[in-house]
């Protein structure tokens, strides 16, 4: 199905046929307005930027590219398109068919669950807001506005359920995800990694290769849920959040490769020397991501949950790839392996699989995440550095869960508050590591040109060389 | 090709650039037909359920959706394979029964190991026309080892051997400059076949001894990677501690640029290090056995090594007269003496080497470390500028004429 650009508010979900929700929405609209303008990329003003905008879901539509001012952008509501005879997949209404209105007796738990990936949205645009005047090249310039524009989406695609199918209290959690703030200390928004500044490019790159990848394992949860409307919202975001990853994944790729660069160029690994020469040394690399994987590792929440067990035996989140797994999908006896300290040790204790389902997640994630961090480890073998980078334990810098009590080091040890005081620099940025950071930011906006700390991409967005002209200011 | 080649069907086969791919999964939630599938390491395509349909590339975010070989049809690259690419294979010529079914392991190494020439190059004129791939993976040739002696002296650090396999009664013919593949026995820690590994011949076409169906390898035992991480290399502690009569898994033979010029009066420009000598081994034992022919042309070599114990070969060339070959020995850790790299050697020789750089037949070959291909590359330069010639505009017609041949790893 096409979608109209032409209407308020695009959207293949046929909304001029509810009017009574068109209207709410239409009236939500200008409040999302006002706060893009309050809180979004700062700097946008008359810009043109490349973007990618859907103009339909299949396949061929939902990548257009072309300039678009960000004044005039409009973000829309998609869904993949239903699919026919469409099940429930696991838990105990497995074998029914998918929901296409709310279950009275999940109402609360599906809205919390939808609250929750909302609000991410929104407070990722306000973390992220000032990073376009210190951007690295146009063509990352353009990559930031990217990701913002499709946070902002995803944003309305929760405010779309919200309102579609939660009646009035659906309609205040919409107007409350305008109303928090990142970082804002009387009304922060509501998981702690979303409060935390990305004040430079590296902090955003590792932002969006760590954190955002938690996004897509959220958003594949929640795809196999049986609620369908909830499931095909997710999907479609799906296919947007792989190109938040791509900018996180290439970013410190470019990053890593131009360090090596310099490292070979003038024949030394001293942090000092490479950090005169105006690029990031691969220490202070692995400690920001040992800094956001950490912060990103407590996004999944507690090691053993009983809501993780509620919201899957009740059908409202699947697994990552519920459907393709073989079991019962009732996880009935089933165990999996959690940590917790004992002795002075961590140790792999069997918790029953429903209660551990968001320590799976967290595995299933890490997998992932780390197979990423080899992909820049071949940049730096391929230089011939003898350095690598590598995820730390997952039970390391841990603030949430009970893991939070323990003081774990990168190897997964139990240190003491004085160990880990006398190594916390090594592990996790210091002030003085953020602040050369910081230091090396400075705006680059010609076409082409790059700032000394990154590599340009391999290629081009769109097949566009890396010269182009990827947002123009008027 | 002959007359008689086979025509090959030509597939475009649609491949993941695994380099690029950030394995999102959108391009195998987006395909209609469950073409693209995954394991922890690469996203690929399936040949024999690709429609070409191309939904899946305008959702992809990086751009590695889009990319396409020319295969054979017959033989289109596997899921296997393609599970276990770090990069993409460079497109093969489609000549039939020659490198259109090169394994692309085989290719991978090469693109790697050729890098340095700056792209694909072509063989001599006179160069003898090569036989490759005879032997695959699934249908290895079985050889017999004859000979396994250390090279190295025995206080040496690097344990340097010269190993003959002998191929009985089965046809393996192999060119001066060729390499052939080795299959190590057993799996790697992902329970996958190990890797085939290429060794350059290091004897002549005729045989390490001649009229014997045997060839030689020099293969240096790996014990570190190239971090200086201690590590058994797989392929070459195998190949070291093989005994006469153990039998080895042999394919290929490969390659079919890096061959030597067989007209009279062609000279030869070799640098080289370490193991990187088992080509010009060959190609000098292929003149050296056909000296009283008279052929012509000079024979001029410099080959690098930490010190003379290291050096494979050490002894046999420095018994070779003058007349024949011009050797220039650099040793970079000889106690008490200077370092010295082949660069330095080839710029002490300056003048000669600026004389058969520009010689129409005389014919250049690089084999050994990576790291030395900056070095001669610039040592090739100044010896040109010293005598008035321009390296960067002889590069491009040395590579044109298929005079330039580089392989390093």
């Amino acid at each position: 199905m096409a979608i109209d650009y032409t209407e308020k508010i695009p959207n293949n979900v046929d909304l001029a046929g509810n009017r009574t929700l068109q209207r709410a929405l239409e009236h939500w609209q200008p409040e999302f307005l006002n706060w893009w303008a309050d809180m979004g990329p700062e700097g946008t003003g008359q810009a043109d930027v490349y973007l990618r905008t859907a103009v339909s879901v299949e396949p061929k539509g939902w990548a257009h590219f072309d300039y678009v001012n960000m004044r005039d952008y409009r973000w829309g509501i998609f869904l993949t398109p239903a699919e026919a005879g469409r099940q429930v997949n696991f838990g105990a209404h497995k074998g029914e068919p998918a929901w296409q209105e709310v279950p009275g007796e999940y109402r609360s738990n599906l809205r919390r669950l939808i609250v929750t990936q909302g609000d991410t949205e929104p407070a990722s645009v306000e973390q992220q807001r000032h990073l376009g005047l210190t951007c690295p090249s146009l063509y990352d310039l353009r990559n930031l506005f990217q990701v913002n524009v499709e946070e902002g989406r995803h944003l309305w695609a929760m405010v779309y359920l919200l309102h579609a199918y939660f009646g009035r209290d659906g309609r205040e959690e919409a107007e409350a995800l305008l109303e928090r703030r990142s970082g804002d200390a009387d009304n922060p928004r509501i998981l702690g990694a979303f409060n935390e500044k990305t004040p430079d490019w590296l902090s955003f790159f590792m932002f969006t290769f760590f954190t955002d990848r938690d996004g897509k394992y959220q958003l594949c949860s929640l795809a196999e849920s049986g609620f369908d409307p909830l499931a095909r919202t997710c999907r479609f975001m799906l296919t947007e959040e792989a190109h938040h990853m791509f900018v996180g994944e290439s970013g410190i790729a470019r990053v890593v490769q131009r360090s090596c660069e310099a490292m070979l160029q003038h024949r030394t690994d001293d942090p000092a020397r490479i950090r005169a020469l105006g690029v990031i040394d691969l220490p202070t690399v692995q400690r920001y991501l040992n800094f956001h994987f950490s912060v990103t590792m407590d996004l999944f929440g507690a090691d053993v949950s009983s809501n993780a067990a509620t919201f899957y035996s009740t059908g409202l989140k699947g697994r990552y790839d519920e459907t393709k797994l073989a079991d019962d999908h009732l996880l009935v006896g089933a165990t999996y392996p959690v940590l917790e300290v004992r002795d002075g040790k961590l140790a792999s204790v069997e918790a029953p699989a429903l209660n551990a389902l968001n320590e799976k997640l967290r595995d299933d994630y890490i997998r992932d995440a780390a197979a990423g961090v080899e992909r820049w480890n071949k940049v730096i073998d391929k230089a011939g550095v003898p350095f690598r980078l590598k995820v730390p334990h997952k039970a390391f810098n841990r603030k949430i869960g009970p893991l939070a009590a323990a003081r774990i080091d990168p190897d997964g040890n139990v240190v003491s508050a004085a160990e880990w005081a006398a190594s916390v620099d090594r592990w996790l940025p210091s002030a003085e590591d953020r602040a050369f950071v910081a230091s090396l930011m400075g705006r680059v906006a010609e076409p082409g040109r790059f700032a000394n700390w990154i590599a340009p991409p391999a290629r081009g967005i769109n097949n566009q060389p890396v010269d182009f002209e990827y947002v123009r200011f008027n | 090709m002959t007359a008689t080649a086979p025509t090959i069907e030509v597939l475009r086969q649609h491949l993941i650039d695994p380099e690029i791919c950030i394995r999102c999964n959108t391009c195998e939630e987006t395909c209609p037909v469950d073409a693209v599938t995954h394991d922890s390491r690469n996203y690929v395509v399936d040949a024999a359920k690709c429609n070409f349909c191309n939904d899946c590339i305008s959702p992809c975010p990086t751009g590695a959706i889009d990319n396409w070989r020319q295969v054979d049809r017959a033989a289109p690259y596997t899921l296997a394979e393609q599970l276990s690419w770090d990069s993409l294979p460079v497109q093969q010529a489609l000549a039939a029964g020659t490198s259109a079914e090169m394994p692309t392991d085989v290719a991978r190494i090469t693109a790697v190991a050729t890098a340095g020439q700056g792209g694909d190059v072509i063989p001599p004129w006179s160069a003898a026309q090569p036989c490759v791939n005879l032997y695959t993976v699934d249908r290895p040739a079985i050889a017999t080892v004859s000979g396994n002696r250390r090279l190295t002296a025995d206080g040496a650090t690097s344990d340097i051997r010269h190993l003959v396999l002998d191929f009985g009664g089965a046809a393996f013919p192999v060119l001066e400059g060729q390499t052939i593949g080795i299959l190590p026995p057993g799996v790697d820690a992902g329970g996958k076949p190990h890797r085939l590994r290429l060794y350059s011949v290091a004897s002549p076409r005729d045989g390490e001894r001649p009229r014997y169906n045997n060839l030689s390898l020099t293969v240096k035992r790996v014990t570190a990677d190239h971090d200086g991480a201690p590590v058994a290399g797989v392929a070459s502690n195998y190949l070291c501690d093989l005994n006469k009569g153990d039998e080895v898994r042999v394919v290929g033979p490969y390659g079919t640029t890096f061959l030597m010029p067989n007209h009279p009066g062609s000279s030869l420009l070799m640098v080289c290090t370490g193991t990187g000598s088992a080509p010009m081994r060959a190609m000098t034992e292929r003149r050296r056995r056909r000296v009283a022919l008279r052929e012509g042309g000079t024979l001029m070599l410099f080959f690098g090594a930490r010190s003379p114990g290291e050096l494979p070969y050490f002894g046999p060339l420095q018994k070779l007269p003058g007349e024949f070959i011009d050797v220039n020995f650099a040793f970079s850790r000889v106690p008490g003496e200077r370092r010295q790299y082949v660069q330095d050697r080839i710029r002490a020789r300056g003048d000669d080497v600026a004389r058969l750089l520009g010689d129409d037949n005389c014919y250049i070959y690089i084999c050994g470390l990576k790291g030395m291909e900056k070095g001669v590359d610039e040592a090739f330069r100044d010896a040109c500028r010293n005598h008035g010639k321009d390296w960067d505009a002889l590069l491009p017609a040395l590579r044109a004429q298929g005079r330039y041949h580089v392989e390093t790893y």
